[in-house]
């Protein structure tokens, strides 16, 4: 427990917070890394989804590549986009990239194959161009859960993005392999906490945002007793059917 | 008039949907395809708009065979219901209404203009332009089905079991309903169900399909339960039985009709 009082200490210490290394320039690159990754992941994954979703086709290979892409180890991929491409960023972000993509295809395929087939045949029989069932009918209904998708990749990027401080001077990840070789733990625990900090508020950001891109129509509770009368009288076919007993 | 000509449909798993149906569909007469489940009225139904192509023959609207039609052009013209109206959950009543005038690229004030009197027609209170499907009952839905399926004026009409998902109450309430507007609007309407009461009540000409996509008779009403084609439209009307068998019975001078139960059914008018 005094360990943990002594991150704090130290990420509470004013000296951290200024000059070159301190928290805010660490947060800042920790925060664009992120952004960056999830933006070729997106890039990739999301079209890709998209089209397995909306044709029904490819899903199988699809499944089973990023269930691979799951399996690889993101720091053996790291050490070893590193070993090649050096010093730098490139090697942690197609590392974090690779780790992105599955949650992205999943949220992606499963938003769009979430839509009902009916609304879908219906919204082609009256004559929407397939790009128009795309874009009006299943991205907007399947939304929330490929912005879940995007959620939970965001979190594994910004959990692991911490590697990029293994072969590139980038990130909250500093604070942790600088206290880990200085055996400057209050430092270590620090970063990993802000990290978590981190990553609570922005999954925060995307609940709200998730909760937002649920359609009205979709969102609005089905309310009993909303018939009013039509602007003209209707056929009365038979009397009323009462059943049970009546009170 | 739409024209089936020699159509047949086999699916890529090798049903055979439809086998070689040759009929007619008079213009401004409701149509009723019925039959069965897979009997083939919902492909037939289908192969109107492009929704299915034909394995081998030709259907044509006004003498065009509609495979040299570009499909989406093709539907953007013909009016479409389908069963659970199919409605866009997303979208308010008003926008669902005017989703095809607005794909065909025309001005919103006009297409919600529109669409408010076409909720007058299918006897929908403007009120109820802004909720979304879901917070109508089932019959209301199957009215905004409607009024989006004559939003852009069609000569043809497809329904497809509109009214195969709501009770027995209101299901009676639409088909009146229908009655009256294609008393009004006088469209050709090509309509499915395997409901033969409303397949009689509806049709002009009723088209009675059997099991593996054959049509059994072709006919009025009238016509069928005159002269059945064979023992299975007879047996699938029911002409022997219930309330389609009536005989005439005197009590005190009056003539009551019975029906096959021997139940009374009405007194015959003179």
């Amino acid at each position: 427990m005094n360990l943990f009082l002594d991150g704090i200490a130290w990420i509470l210490d004013p000296a951290n917070w200024s000059g070159p290394g301190s928290i805010p320039q660490r947060l800042w690159e920790h925060v664009s890394i992120t952004a960056l990754v999830l933006v070729i992941a997106s890039a990739i994954a999301l079209p890709v989804g998209a089209v397995i979703g909306h044709t029904g086709r490819g899903r199988e290979p699809a499944v089973r590549v990023s269930g691979g892409l799951r399996a690889l180890p993101t720091l053996g991929v790291l050490t070893l986009f590193g070993i090649w491409l050096g010093i730098g960023l490139a090697a942690p972000i197609i590392a974090l990239v690779i780790l992105a993509i599955p949650p992205l295809l999943a949220g992606a395929y499963a938003g769009f194959e979430s839509v009902d087939r009916r609304t879908i045949d219906a919204a082609r029989a009256v004559g929407m161009l397939e790009s128009q069932i795309v874009g009006k009918v299943e991205l907007p209904l399947g939304m929330p859960i490929v912005v879940g998708g995007i959620r939970s990749a965001t979190l594994q990027i910004i959990a692991t993005a911490t590697l990029a401080a293994y072969v590139a001077n980038e990130g909250l990840g500093r604070f942790i392999f600088e206290g880990l070789k200085t055996r400057d733990f209050p430092q270590m625990l620090g970063g990993s906490i802000l990290v978590i900090i981190l990553a609570l508020v922005i999954d925060g950001l995307f609940a709200v945002i998730q909760r937002l891109v649920v359609p009205a129509g979709v969102r609005a509770s089905r309310t009993r007793e909303l018939r009013s009368r039509p602007t003209r009288s209707r056929a009365v076919v038979g009397q009323p059917i009462i059943e049970g007993n009546q009170k | 008039m739409i024209e089936f000509r020699g159509v047949s449909k086999t699916f890529p798993d090798g049903t055979r949907a439809v086998v070689d149906v040759d009929i007619v569909i008079p213009p401004r007469k409701t149509t009723v395809f019925v039959g069965s489940s897979g009997s083939g009225k919902t492909t037939l139904l289908r192969m109107i708009n492009r929704m299915v192509d034909p394995t081998s023959g030709q259907v044509l609207i006004d003498g065009t065979d509609v495979a040299t039609r570009e499909p989406v052009a093709l539907r953007r013209g013909i009016g479409y219901v389908m069963q659970n109206s199919g409605l866009l959950p997303h979208r308010t009543v008003i926008d669902n209404v005017a989703t095809v005038p607005l794909l065909r690229g025309a001005r919103k004030r006009d297409a919600h203009a529109h669409a408010l009197e076409l909720l007058d027609t299918v006897g929908l209170d403007r009120s109820l332009a802004d909720r979304y499907p879901s917070q109508l009952s089932g019959g209301q839905q199957q009215r905004v089905g409607v009024a989006r399926g004559l939003a852009v004026d069609p000569n043809i009409l497809l329904m497809d079991e509109p009214f195969g998902a709501v009770d027995p109450i209101v299901r009676a309430e639409l088909q009146q309903e229908l009655l009256r507007l294609q008393g009004e609007l006088g469209k050709t309407v090509v309509f499915v169900t395997h409901d033969i009461d409303e397949a009689f009540l509806l049709g002009d000409q009723v088209v009675i399909m059997q099991h593996g996509g054959k049509i059994s008779q072709a006919a009025s009403p009238t016509e069928i339960l005159a002269n059945p084609a064979d023992d299975f439209v007879a047996e699938f009307v029911g002409a022997d039985r219930g309330k389609r068998a009536l005989h005439i019975t005197e009590v005190g001078g009056r003539r009551i009709v019975l029906d096959g139960d021997g139940r009374a059914a009405g007194v015959l008018a003179s």
